[in-house]
């Protein structure tokens, strides 16, 4: 890789042994991609709950930290932490989680991290703008700020993200690209979703038919444009299915007002997606019609997805425990505008700062004895089996009635 | 020597010798793992209930989020981690946590390699030349010497 003064300096130690450690890092990712040289980034984001990093990832953190050196050269955020410190005992996590976690944030305040704790910044903290390099973590955050903003991202997995944000730059690769930015593949919808859980559905099926990261889908016939969290769901779920990090909707995102625009009128549609596709995806998942808890989480939900969740919730009388995940800067908002009440008083919770599958989530279904979960994200529903899970994906709606009901209907 | 040899386009980490674990199926550490019992527990996995530790998966595609870059490294710590990943398409994560967590790896290939290296088979996977290849029985390991080239390299268990 080419390297400029200051980034060889940098990686000769003359900037500190934590800009070294970094660049090291970015180095040998970036020879593995063949990168020609850095790109200036102006975020980080990083993804570190501790569930992932473990001992030997907090102790890196700690590592760091101990240098001394100042930490992050630009505003470097948070994903979810792996607990909600008010609701830990709710969600039988151990003491020892709770201070793995306790350690990994003074690490990274000692940094210069900023402790957002979010999935949803697109929505709550700074978006990125067409164009705008940026390193990003969270698969879901990188799919919508490439697709949706025009960002530039790679999928930036915590250590170097946060390397990142110890140098400014990140390896000009993959999505910072113009020549990984044009559509691979064409796909025509003969329908548009109308809830949420349909629009992960239809997302999961994209990633499945994208199947790995350098595919950039082109979804055309999509009766209206998307609202965020319609997007949101559709763009983390095709992530998680497909490991997929842009995607372009003819007409819709920024990218792909017409179909020349990102080389789709070379493409022959090869895939054609229908109502019944999307209905086929959910009842896969429907095993049994017993629930043991209903979660909204990943991605974290906005505040017009908790609006409409206090609105079902209102009155009701749950039988089963119903967690709404949020960030740290919604959950103000909805304490203030009465949300939170009406979701508790029905025996629901709404937690912050978290995100369920990031916070041991095998530990909390052996502990809670949590098996059979029924949710409205089908990202949750993708990433859950593995966990020990049957997750089950349904319409908000439905999964409220199964909370009250002790069953899904 | 054997002449079953493939080339990749991509590669990164130490020339390790083991035996294969083959699947023509994604990979996620989060999705599809049990790392406390270092097996494969995602039930729609092809490998689902193998033991991953030490062996050299021959996987299709980096599937999933990003937790793979911390999630090798923790592995690593607890030497519960395989010796090398050889994939037909890597993302990033996999890459990036294969950095950190010192695993050795290949990726892109001509051809589909999970149909070209046998399930169970011993494997040399070499970084510095690019290339996978299979083993004659006469060219395995004595007991314990493959050990050497996945030694453990970070904190406690």
């Amino acid at each position: 890789m080419k390297l400029n003064d200051e980034e060889k300096a940098m990686l000769a130690g003359e900037a500190g042994s934590v800009a070294k450690t970094a660049m090291e890092h970015q180095i040998k990712v970036g020879r593995f991609f063949k990168a020609e040289d850095f790109v200036p980034v102006t975020q980080a984001h990083v993804m570190a709950d501790t569930e992932s990093l473990g001992q030997a990832g907090v102790m890196w953190l700690e590592k760091l930290a101990d240098a001394g050196e100042g930490g992050v050269r630009i505003p470097t955020i948070t994903d979810p932490r792996g607990t909600d410190f008010e609701k830990a005992s709710l969600l039988g996590q151990a003491d020892w989680m709770l201070e793995l976690e306790r350690r990994a944030i003074e690490a990274f305040i000692r940094l210069g991290v900023s402790m957002t704790d979010t999935c949803i910044n697109y929505q709550t903290v700074l978006a990125a703008t067409r164009g705008e390099h940026v390193a990003f973590g969270d698969t879901g955050v990188v799919i919508y700020s490439n697709s949706v903003g025009g960002a530039r991202s790679n999928f930036e997995g915590g250590p170097s993200a946060l390397s990142a944000g110890l140098t400014g730059r990140t390896p000009r690769y993959g999505y910072h690209l113009d020549s990984h930015r044009q559509a691979t593949l064409r796909i025509r919808t003969d329908w548009t979703p109308r809830s949420l859980d349909d629009w992960g559905a239809l997302g999961g099926i994209v990633g499945r038919l994208s199947n790995n990261y350098w595919q950039v889908p082109l979804v055309e016939g999509l009766e209206a444009a998307p609202t965020s969290d319609e997007l949101k769901h559709f763009g983390a779920a095709m992530a998680s299915f497909g490991s997929t990090a842009l995607f372009h909707l003819l007409g819709i995102t920024p990218e792909a007002p017409r179909l020349a625009d990102v080389g789709g009128d070379k493409l022959a549609v090869t895939h054609r997606i229908g109502e019944s596709d999307v209905i086929a995806l959910k009842q896969s998942y429907r095993v049994d019609p017993s629930i043991d808890v209903v979660v909204f989480s990943a991605p974290q939900l906005s505040i017009f997805e908790l609006r409409d969740l206090a609105k079902l919730c209102n009155g009701k009388n749950f039988k089963r425990p119903l967690l709404a995940v949020t960030s740290p800067q919604v959950k103000p908002d909805c304490d203030r505008f009465g949300y939170t009440k009406v979701i508790e008083e029905a025996g629901g919770t709404v937690l912050s700062g978290m995100c369920f599958y990031q916070s041991y989530a095998r530990e909390m279904s052996e502990t809670k004895g949590w098996k059979r979960l029924a949710t409205n994200s089908a990202k949750l529903v993708n990433i859950l089996g593995g966990y020990g899970y049957v997750p089950m994906l349904a319409s908000m709606h439905a999964c409220v009635q199964a909370a009250e009901m002790g069953e899904l209907q | 020597m054997s002449t079953t040899q493939y080339q990749s386009r991509h590669a990164m980490g130490r020339r390790v010798i083991g035996q294969t674990l083959v699947a023509h199926d994604g990979f996620s550490a989060r999705y599809d793992l049990n790392r406390l019992q270092g097996v494969f527990s995602r039930p729609a996995h092809k490998l689902v209930g193998q033991s991953y530790v030490d062996k050299i998966l021959v996987l299709d595609t980096a599937k999933g989020g990003v937790a793979t870059a911390w999630m090798l490294h923790e592995m690593r710590s607890r030497n519960m981690v395989p010796s090398a990943i050889v994939f037909n398409t890597v993302n990033t994560i996999l890459a990036q946590g294969a950095a950190l967590g010192d695993v050795s790896m290949l990726a892109g290939f001509d051809v589909d390699i999970t149909a070209q290296i046998p399930h169970g088979a011993m494997v040399e996977v070499d970084p510095d030349t690019f290339t996978i290849r299979v083993l004659d029985p006469s060219e395995y390991p004595a007991e314990g010497q493959g050990a050497a080239d996945t030694r453990k390299v970070h904190g406690p268990r």
